[in-house]
């Protein structure tokens, strides 16, 4: 008896019912290109699938609400203290509910994780070109998907009502009113009242982080998955005969499919053991927001250091007519920078497609050298956008090195517009010379095969 | 029960078996061949034993109340054996092998039929395009009907409340206990948070830094004559960047030789000079802290002698347009 004669029947029941046989006959032999880069989008699904477990945890025990309460909970430096019950349960989740810590520190680290591989995956996408026809809606879908997920990571921290997340409100909210003419309405709006706002945006924040903002990554997820799916992976050029047209890897079943699951695991095992033995937003020492404290040496997560880097290095300026504000101060770092970032994301392969000409299908990858004009410009705008996330922990370099604060950022606001431009023609030359060399080389071989030959030939 | 079944079932099954093996044709390998690896199967179920092994102790340590750190390392372990085995599998334990396909091309047909099926399906149409206009606005109006009600989330089209502020003549300052503050307690070279009594300490309008400078050494805007008795200032404590609390004080100890004293914002390092009015010295802010009239009462204590000298708060298109207003 064969093995597969014991599957026959419960197959048979599902096909009948679903017609899912011929599918599921494609889904398993699936090819998977096989290169290491390619597990930075997996980590991205898996780190999300840890985001959204420990995060239903988290859910049933948090409470979205700020109404006023006195802790009395088992954390002795906070007895007495006047809260919300929002960031009372969070504290007494973190203290008081077995796990609760563990689950909080690693959804916490999940987030951070989340995005990190987001940006690596998104940099492997852009300097192997992988973005071109007929890809271009996959990395759209993509790179909402990251400005999508910022969203969520600072409303997840800003729902706490810690001190940390007080002030990060007061800066979005602030970023918001800096919107030429409507600002002040659309922050009466949202907020529901000046700030810190109605009650009720505490419940707005929740819903939105909790089903809205998820629910949409979810749908995005599976539109990027299923386009990724249909046009195939892109691929290297190697010893296997991949060209492109034709596409070599491992199957889906049994090859890929362990591979991947064993790739959850481990991003699990990670997440897991970071939040367990790494500290991670300690809420407690933070204590409870009122709009009248503040902190020296609070940073938000690292993903909105670039955010809090342009707000910083702005000279300090609102644009008025007579009595009108055109355009308050925050709105050049808080939204005409990230617009500007995530524009010339969502534009760049229709904007390489204008400078190169190039309309063809690709699925075969360059390496960075292959491409120097556009792995130049990658490297200027992405040494653009981090030397402005390194200019907003200046303040640290103050702490720990001694640096003149005021010096750096005068420092900061020339070195983020020459270097950028430096970096373009220095990494564009430094790929042509890779190139050259590499022309050299296969000369040199040729040369030398043939003279190999020429001298098997004369005995 | 019968005793014995069990066995004519066996029977049975084998009989099905060897009529089936009798029948049957050698059939194509799908998955291609390989050869048993033992070594990577037994490496396999150890990895699975010490993943079960893990994930019973964190059971344990969860029942028993261990630490964050007990309880992280063992689920981690037990996610991380399982991580070594699937990869072993993967790599080792199934058949592996190299596949090669055709990528996906277009499909001109298709395209075609698309097009030709939507053009089609309008050929008894005679007013295409009134028809077309009649259906967006239709859309249009349901759209807009549909996000009306989101107007409720808060004053949209009044931007009186951003204007307003707990502060008037009379009201006392007092501390975060809501003790009452006198002009006796404000020292120099000190930096106090003051609120109004009796009123929310939330709003925006209502923390004070308060501070004491050499009345000598004042250069407040004309007009602000009397607002600062006794070289005692009262700012919104509130940055006018982005909304943080001022939470920094930089007061020189040597004075020729150090730069002036200034509030800072933590947030963004928006820099403001008391003396001068709270002007902008550096940072990104675009306008002074707003200034609070302050007078001292016959019992020493301080009150307000008005409200601020403008706005409070975060920037925006109208915030230099109105006077704030005491509520």
């Amino acid at each position: 008896m064969r093995d597969d004669d014991a599957l026959r029947e419960p197959l048979r029941f599902i096909d009948d019912r679903t017609g899912g046989a011929t599918f599921a006959r494609k889904a398993l032999r699936y090819v998977f290109p096989d290169h290491w880069s390619f597990l930075l989008g997996e980590v991205v699904l898996y780190a999300f699938v840890v985001l959204v477990a420990t995060g239903i945890y988290l859910a049933l025990f948090f409470e979205p609400s700020l109404s006023d309460t006195i802790y009395t909970g088992p954390y002795a430096p906070l007895q007495g203290a006047q809260m919300s019950d929002a960031y009372r349960s969070a504290v007494d989740l973190s203290f008081s509910v077995k796990a609760g810590l563990l689950m909080r520190q690693t959804h916490h680290w999940a987030a951070d994780v989340f995005v990190a591989a987001m940006v690596l995956h998104l940099l492997r996408v852009v300097f192997t070109g992988a973005f071109r026809r007929p890809r271009e809606l996959t990395y759209v879908i993509g790179v909402l998907m990251l400005f999508i997920a910022l969203v969520e990571g600072y409303l997840g921290y800003s729902l706490v009502d810690d001190l940390l997340s007080g002030m990060g409100l007061a800066i979005g909210y602030s970023v918001l009113l800096s919107v030429p003419v409507i600002g002040g309405n659309l922050g009466e709006l949202l907020w529901g009242a000046p700030f810190p706002g109605d009650p009720a945006f505490e419940s707005r924040m929740y819903i939105a982080h909790v089903l809205l903002i998820p629910g949409l990554l979810a749908v995005l997820i599976g539109g990027h998955l299923a386009l990724i799916a249909s046009r195939h992976h892109t691929q290297f050029r190697g010893r296997l005969g991949q060209s492109n047209g034709r596409l070599v890897g491992v199957p889906a079943f049994p090859g890929q499919a362990p591979r991947s699951l064993g790739l959850l695991a481990a991003v699990a095992a990670v997440l897991l053991a970071l939040g367990g033995l790494v500290q991670i937003n300690p809420i407690w020492l933070w204590g409870p927001y009122e709009t009248g404290l503040g902190t020296n040496g609070a940073q938000p997560d690292w993903y909105l250091g670039w955010l809090i880097g342009a707000l910083r290095l702005m000279p300090g300026f609102d644009v008025t007519a007579g009595s009108y504000t055109v355009i308050p101060n925050p709105f050049w770092g808080g939204i005409l920078f990230p617009t500007v970032v995530v524009a010339v994301l969502l534009a760049f392969p229709w904007l390489e497609r204008r400078w190169t000409g190039d309309r063809g299908r690709h699925n075969l990858l360059d390496r960075p050298r292959d491409a120097p004009g556009r792995t130049g410009f990658g490297v200027a705008f992405l040494l653009w956008v981090f030397l402005i996330f390194v200019a907003g922990s200046a303040d640290r370099a103050t702490v720990f090195f001694g640096l003149d604060y005021e010096t750096q950022i005068k420092v900061y606001r020339v070195l983020v517009w020459v270097l950028p431009v430096i970096a373009f023609f220095v990494v564009r030359r430094f790929c042509r010379a890779l190139q050259r060399a590499e022309a050299v080389e296969r000369v040199q071989h040729a040369a030398e095969a043939e003279a190999a030959a020429e001298v098997e030939r004369v005995p | 029960m019968r005793r014995g079944g069990w066995w004519f079932w066996l029977l049975a099954l084998l009989g099905f078996a060897r009529r089936e093996r009798r029948d049957e044709e050698p059939r194509e390998r799908i998955v291609g061949p390989g050869l048993p690896a033992p070594r990577a199967e037994l490496a396999t179920i150890v990895l699975l034993a010490l993943t079960a092994a893990c994930a019973i102790a964190f059971i344990v340590f969860y029942g028993v109340g261990a630490s964050t750190q007990v309880l992280g390392a063992s689920l981690a372990g037990a996610f991380a054996f399982l991580a070594a085995a699937l990869i072993l599998v993967g790599k080792r334990v199934v058949v592996t092998e190299e596949l090669a396909e055709e990528y996906p091309g277009e499909h001109p047909e298709d395209e075609t039929a698309v097009a030709q099926i939507l053009e089609e399906s309008g050929s008894r149409m005679t007013r295409k395009r009134l028809l077309g206009t009649a259906a967006g606005v239709a859309a249009g109006s349901i759209g807009v009907a549909l996000a009306a009600p989101a107007v409720s989330l808060g004053p949209l089209f009044d931007s009186g409340p951003l204007y307003e502020t707990p502060w008037r003549r009379g009201r006392r300052l007092v501390d975060e206990h809501g003790k009452s503050i006198l002009a006796s307690d404000i020292e120099s070279g000190a930096f106090y948070t003051a609120y109004p009594q009796g009123a929310s300490r939330k709003d925006l309008g209502a923390p004070l830094v308060v501070i004491r400078l050499d009345p000598a050494t004042l250069e407040l805007p004309s007009g602000r004559e009397g607002w600062a008795p006794e070289g005692i200032l009262a700012f919104s404590k509130i940055c006018t960047h982005a909304g943080c609390a001022i939470a920094l004080y930089r007061h020189p100890l040597f004075d020729p030789s150090e730069p002036r004293p200034a509030l800072v914002c933590p947030c963004h390092y928006s820099t403001f000079d008391p003396a001068r009015g709270a002007e902008v010295i550096f940072g990104p802010a675009g306008r002074p802290l707003p200034q609070l009239p302050l007078m001292i009462g016959t019992d020493g204590a301080l009150r307000a002698a008005g409200n601020y000298s403008g706005a409070v708060g975060p920037a925006w298109s109208k915030v230099r347009s109105h006077p704030p207003r005491s509520v």
